[in-house]
């Protein structure tokens, strides 16, 4: 057994935070788990037909979770305002996902249920996830797949006409649905033309092009949004009974990621300056089939999708420093380091166990590529096997995507790969209705800390995004606007004017600094310190360095940092100031968070712990829990909630995969 | 961009902006290249049939005059003279007016989307032909244009009789050999005929996808060489007779 | 290598624009086209000049948001590639590159390369989906769909809506994009009930928006970044066609 943190670290991170009233979910329902959803369906209180028209709602984000909230909120007869800033519904990230959505169908017969959807799920995320959610998402995972064929998602079929499925990392079955490599793209056009189909309805009105970047708190109450017009640079206040947050991960806030460009914090950020509390923010996924860094003019990573480690294997040379190429590197000098070392899973095991595995091999100098950061995942002995056609039917269209980068065949030689900052599993804390701390104010899909614990497995995402926006919201959000009427309120409400105000002001104060800094150099130095210090391993020393190294830079960016142009135009400078400005505080937090939970779990690695083979080493009895962060204040310290993960279901347990 | 809004089911929607002109379908985009494609493919037909009477040329005098005179006396009588001639008159002119109509109207509305500059609306003069469109493409409008200043010096010259260029006569036949002994005359017939070509080598591709038929790789790849086919036997079934007459095989 | 890049630059959408002509100095060929755009935008800002704005979010080819007209080709000289996916390996030391907006009446410039193609939001508002009401879905098995209806009902599926195609196209024609959303749907069992009525609609707002007709050029499939094939057209053009000669049923 490693050696676990003593009470003299709490003591060294305590001086960052203080702790508050712990905190708990009170509306899951009583009774056996898998009745928990039902019941929770037949309390909630509905809203007449007749009236939900004029219940308002305003949804953040058209990505797989607002899109489809927002078409469903509209079909059920809500009067649904959506708002994105790309210039398409249609373009949200969601787009981008690769590989598939898990759904516990069953299709296979392989014994798959949605108890072991609901056990891999909890088992994945390292026992930090909450046990009525996650038992929830596999029931819905369902539904989704119907909903997304009747819409006409192209899923992967058989000769038979039926839907294929295949296996992802950190499971034993076939539960994943896929669209070849865009999965994500077929899923979210589904969902955008529902979305669409609402606007031609009349019900739904879509603002492209529109970044939110503050909320507006009446009352104790969400009630709207203060958005910036991209193109006008209008600053716009939208009132509603209802605010829905569905804005997606903040990854980007490590500069390099997976993630599209204008992925950010702000949305979700505001809010919880707003009094919304954020919870896990350091759990960060790593995922380890990206390509690798070629240059530092980079603006971002591309992964690879993790279905290639089905037929892929993954390997480095044996010795340090071999620089042979690696078709001149014998077999015998291979080391296949995660079948070696996962006999059961092998290439499978899950996303933060795979890259860690890749940085310790890289660390130990075996790394492959510029820079010796790559590990190689090699097709050889698959398209020897299956052959080149059956190959590329499977990955075609990736490995193009590699060769268009990199200038590489990956049918001749083997990718190189290497771990990447991907998804974050932290966001704004919500009970089982998906409701913040702030009353109207309810967070779905990445954007909520979500139900994937310390780490999420492969095709999680998509399904749980579905999940909140198809069936999870619609149920619960009627529970709340029940409650209404509420009162009538404009623009010119003290709460939504001063909101508005200090929109402008920071904008103006972006404009005015006029310093020699552009804001990308900002954000790639930001970037740097959390990859360093808050990436794929974690010290408590190294943390508290970062956090000196953030306040440093943040404190120069408002004094130094150059935003060129207007902002009565489009202005790109000045949206990226502000997304940098807020990755900044969220960058603070993280590190805190990190620093506090001294325990390794899932993409958490604190290397003050773990086991004697270094492996993460989980501490339950002191951090089973999850950390929902209070604002404290722009001179103050954040403040710690502790929400107590009970396990009534599963056993609590060391994850192996081995 | 959102400061002007269309309402829909009552609500000023933000995100449906100008909805510039509306088209009535039976003027839409896609029912007048139906027409264009029909009345198009009526005219093939037509031209098929003609440059087969022309070849008649090759039988001499008395087949050719015979086989004009036969055009206006099948279906009788049924017909009165010339009836089943005046039906095909009726349905060309049809055609051309319909083709020509759809043509301009089209034409009209590509320049509109386009800023009035069509492919040269981009500063850059480094792709001049695009990325791989045929020449044949290119030429479709200022072909038809051709094609339709010809066809109104072809009937003055050889239906109406207006201009006799090598000598007037009663006889078919002999406007035809008097004419195309003439070396102008057969090179304005040669250029028109390169029009008429290239027009029926985008034409009768254009035609048939537009009206559904390329359904697949393959099938493009089918039309495509069935429009090249056609075109080569048309131009070529044409010009045989002028250049046997000016090169004196026929007399 | 160093570069010449001949840009369209444009304040905004009631402005006169023109082409600017910078010099990039020490470009990679690992580079993406629109890192190297980055890296002269840095430079611009910190010489105080605007930066040079264009549309781009993924950056991995598949939201469709990047697209500029290179050297008077869609997307540049490389085939299926959209403008994020384009690296500076394309192209040689001392070349002179021309980058331009998309242009087409219906897609007005907004500031410098970037355009409203709002216009593809309205064609799929017109009938662009399949009418089910969330949760009124039959099991996902319960209609089987063959094999080769599904391949090809993707392949027009992975249109991702760039702009590329009306770019290109001679005539201004978003025939290949309303095609590949109607083949898409047209060719699932679940497409059916809405098909005609789709065709008819999507075609009423294609021209509404005042895009051109289509002549079959084909330019616009060659600039596809996603190779949607033209026979898209066709089966668009065909249900227009099969849905008018239904219409007195
Ligand atoms: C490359 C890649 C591949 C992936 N592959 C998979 C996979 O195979 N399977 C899987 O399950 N998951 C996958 N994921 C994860 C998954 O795609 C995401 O977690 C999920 O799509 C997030 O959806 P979302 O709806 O929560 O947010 P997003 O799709 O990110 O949407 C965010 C929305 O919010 C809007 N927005 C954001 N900020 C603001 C603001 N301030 N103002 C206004 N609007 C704003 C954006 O415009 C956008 O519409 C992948 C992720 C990446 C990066
Ligand atoms: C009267 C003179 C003519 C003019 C002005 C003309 C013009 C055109 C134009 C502009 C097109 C392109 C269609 C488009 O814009 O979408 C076209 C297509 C075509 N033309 Fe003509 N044309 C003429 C005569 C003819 C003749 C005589 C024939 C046949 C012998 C013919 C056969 C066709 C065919 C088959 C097409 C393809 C139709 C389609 O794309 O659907 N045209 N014509
Ligand atoms: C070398 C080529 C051609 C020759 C020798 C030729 C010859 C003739 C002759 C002799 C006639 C008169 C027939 C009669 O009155 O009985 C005629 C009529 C006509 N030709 Fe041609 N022709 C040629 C090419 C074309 C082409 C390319 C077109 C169309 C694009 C065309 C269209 C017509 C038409 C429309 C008529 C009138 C038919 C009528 O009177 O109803 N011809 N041609
Ligand atoms: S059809 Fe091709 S070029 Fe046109 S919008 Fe779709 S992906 Fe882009
Ligand atoms: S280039 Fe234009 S003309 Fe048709 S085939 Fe393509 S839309
Ligand atoms: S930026 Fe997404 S396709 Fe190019």
């Amino acid at each position: 057994m490693g050696q676990l943190v003593g009470n003299e670290d709490v003591a060294l991170d305590s001086q960052f935070y203080t702790v508050g009233d712990p905190i708990a979910d009170t509306k899951a329902p009583d009774g056996p788990i898998s009745e928990k959803w039902d019941t929770r369906r037949f309390e909630a209180k509905l809203v007449n037909p007749i009236n939900r028209r004029k219940r308002s709602v305003i949804i953040i984000g058209t990505g797989l979770a607002g899109g489809s909230a927002a078409a469903t909120l509209g079909e059920a007869g809500y009067h649904v305002k959506s708002f994105g800033y790309q210039d398409s519904p249609r373009r949200a990230h969601s787009i981008a996902a690769q590989g598939g959505i898990n759904a516990a169908k069953n299709y296979r017969n392989d014994g798959d249920s949605i108890e072991r959807l609901f056990y891999d799920t909890v088992k994945g995320g390292d026992y930090r996830s909450r046990e009525t959610n996650v038992y929830r998402l596999a029931q819905v995972s369902v539904e989704i797949i119907d909903q997304c064929v009747a819409q006409g998602v192209p899923f992967a079929r058989e000769y038979g006409g039926l839907l294929d499925n295949r296996s992802f990392g950190g499971v034993q079955v076939s539960r994943t649905f896929y669209a070849r490599g865009q999965t994500g793209q077929q899923l979210l056009l589904g969902a955008y033309q529902a979305l669409e189909r609402q606007v031609a309805a009349g019900t739904v009105e879509v603002y492209t092009r529109h970044e939110m970047l503050d909320l507006v708190v009446i009352d104790g109450r969400a009630r709207g949004v203060v958005v910036r017009d991209m193109v006008t640079g209008e600053i716009e206040t939208h009132l509603a009974d209802v605010v829905v947050l569905g804005s997606g991960g903040y990854s980007n806030l490590f500069y390099l990621s997976t993630n599209a460009m204008g992925c950010n914090v702000t949305a979700t950020w505001r809010a919880h300056r707003k009094g919304a509390l954020f919870a896990n923010p350091c759990f960060t996924q790593i995922h380890p089939t990206c390509i690798p860094v070629s240059g530092d003019y980079q603006s971002k990573l591309t992964l690879m999708s993790e279905s290639l480690r089905n037929d892929g294997r993954i390997w480095v040379p044996k010795a340090a420093g071999d620089a042979r190429s690696p078709r001149d590197i014998p077999e015998e000098d291979r080391d296949y380091y995660l079948e070696r070392g996962y006999p059961s899973f092998g290439n499978l095991v899950p996303r933060d166990v795979a890259s860690r595995a890749a940085k310790n091999v890289c660390d130990e100098g075996r790394g492959v590529g510029p820079g010796g950061r790559g590990v190689y995942l090699d097709f050889d002995e698959a398209i020897a096997e299956l052959g080149r056609s059956a190959v590329e039917s499977r990955y075609g269209n990736l490995f193009e995507m590699y060769e268009q980068i990199t200038g590489e065949d990956p049918y001749q030689v083997p990718m190189r790969i290497y771990p990447a900052v991907h998804y974050a599993m932290g966001g704004l804390w919500v009970d089982y209705d998906l409701q913040s701390t702030i009353p109207g104010l309810f967070v779905i899909g990445e954007a909520n800390f979500s139900d994937h614990g310390a780490n999420r497995l492969g095709a999680s995402a998509l399904m749980q995004g579905l999940a909140d926006g198809y069936f999870v919201l619609p149920a619960t959000i009627s529970d709340y606007l029940a409650e209404g009427p509420f009162a009538a309120v404009d623009a010119s409400h003290p709460a939504a004017q001063e909101a508005a105000d200090a929109v402008r002001d920071r904008i103006q104060t972006f404009l005015s600094i006029d310093g020699e800094r552009t804001v990308d150099s900002f954000h790639k130095e930001l970037g740097h310190i959390m990859w360093e210090y808050c990436g794929m391993e974690r010290t408590a020393e190294g943390l508290t360095t970062a956090l000196g190294l953030i306040g440093e830079l943040r404190a120069e960016f408002w004094r130094n940092v150059k935003v060129t142009g207007e902002n009565e135009e489009l202005n790109q400078t000045l949206e990226r100031a502000g997304r940098v400005a807020d990755f900044f505080e969220l960058g603070e937090l993280m590190c805190i968070d990190a620093l506090h939970r001294a325990e390794s779990c899932g993409g958490h690695f604190r290397a003050e712990s773990q086991t004697d083979d270094g492996e993460a080493l989980r501490d339950d009895e002191n951090f089973a829990y999850v950390a929902a962060w209070g604002f404290g204040g722009d001179d103050g310290q954040p403040v710690l909630h502790k929400e107590d993960l009970v396990y009534h279901d599963i056993e609590l347990k060391q994850r192996s995969y081995k | 961009m959102s400061s002007s809004g269309i309402t829909v089911g009552g609500v000023v929607n933000p995100s449906l902006t100008a909805r510039r002109r509306s088209v009535p379908l039976r003027r839409s985009t896609v029912v007048l290249k139906a027409a264009m494609a029909v009345s198009g493919l009526i005219m093939v037909a037509y031209l098929l049939a003609h440059m087969y009477g022309n070849l008649k040329i090759f039988s001499g005098s008395a087949a050719f005059n015979n086989y004009a005179e036969h055009l206006r006396t099948v279906g009788e009588p049924f017909l009165p003279y010339g009836g089943a001639l005046w039906i095909i008159r009726v349905v060309l002119l049809v055609s051309v007016v319909v083709h020509a109509y759809a043509a301009v109207t089209l034409w009209r509305r590509a320049r509109r989307a386009t800023g009035g500059r069509g492919r040269k609306r981009y500063e850059s003069i480094q792709a001049p032909r695009g990325a791989q469109r045929t020449y044949a493409s290119f030429t479709l409008r200022w072909g038809g244009v051709t094609i339709a200043l010809f066809i109104v010096y072809h009937l003055l010259h050889l239906t109406w009789n207006t201009i006799h260029p090598g000598g007037a006569s009663a006889s078919p036949y002999d406007r035809v050999v008097n004419g195309f002994e003439i070396w102008w005359v057969v090179l304005s017939y040669t250029i028109a005929m390169a029009a008429v070509g290239f027009h029926l080598r985008h034409g009768i591709w254009s035609a048939f996808a537009n009206l559904g038929a390329n359904t697949s790789v393959r099938r493009r790849r089918q039309l495509n060489g069935l429009a090249i086919v056609v075109a080569l036997v048309i131009v070529v079934g044409f010009l045989l007779p002028p250049f046997s007459i000016l090169l004196g095989w026929v007399s | 290598m160093n570069i010449i890049l001949r840009v369209w630059r444009q304040k905004n959408t009631r402005a006169r624009g023109r082409m600017v002509t910078y010099r990039v100095e020490d470009v990679s060929p690992d580079m993406s086209f629109l890192e190297m755009l980055d890296v002269l935008n840095e430079r611009l800002t910190l010489e105080g000049d605007e930066p040079i704005a264009f549309d781009s979010d993924c950056r991995e080819g598949i939201c469709g948001a990047c697209g500029l007209v290179i050297n008077g080709l869609a997307h540049g000289p490389k085939a299926l590639v959209t403008t994020c996916q384009l690296h500076m390996r394309s192209f040689s030391d001392g070349d002179v590159i021309d980058v331009e907006p998309w242009r087409a009446e219906p897609f007005t410039v907004i500031r410098d390369l970037i355009v409203d193609r709002s216009a593809f939001d309205r064609i799929i508002q017109a009938g662009g989906y399949i009418s089910i009401p969330t949760g009124a879905a039959p099991d996902a098995h319960a209609v089987p769909v063959p094999k080769a209806d599904a391949d090809d009902a993707f392949d027009a599926a992975t249109c991702i809506s760039c702009g590329a195609c009306v770019a290109a196209c001679p005539n201004g024609s978003a025939a290949l994009f309303v095609g590949a959303k109607i083949t898409h749907l047209g060719l699932l069992p679940q497409g059916q009930p809405e098909r005609h009525s789709r065709a008819l609609n999507m075609l009423e707002q294609h021209d509404a928006e005042g895009f051109g007709g289509c002549t079959q050029i084909g330019e616009c499939t060659a600039a596809c970044p996603k190779g949607i094939q033209l026979d898209v057209i066709s089966r668009f053009n065909r249900d227009v066609l099969s849905a008018i000669s239904h219409r007195g049923d």
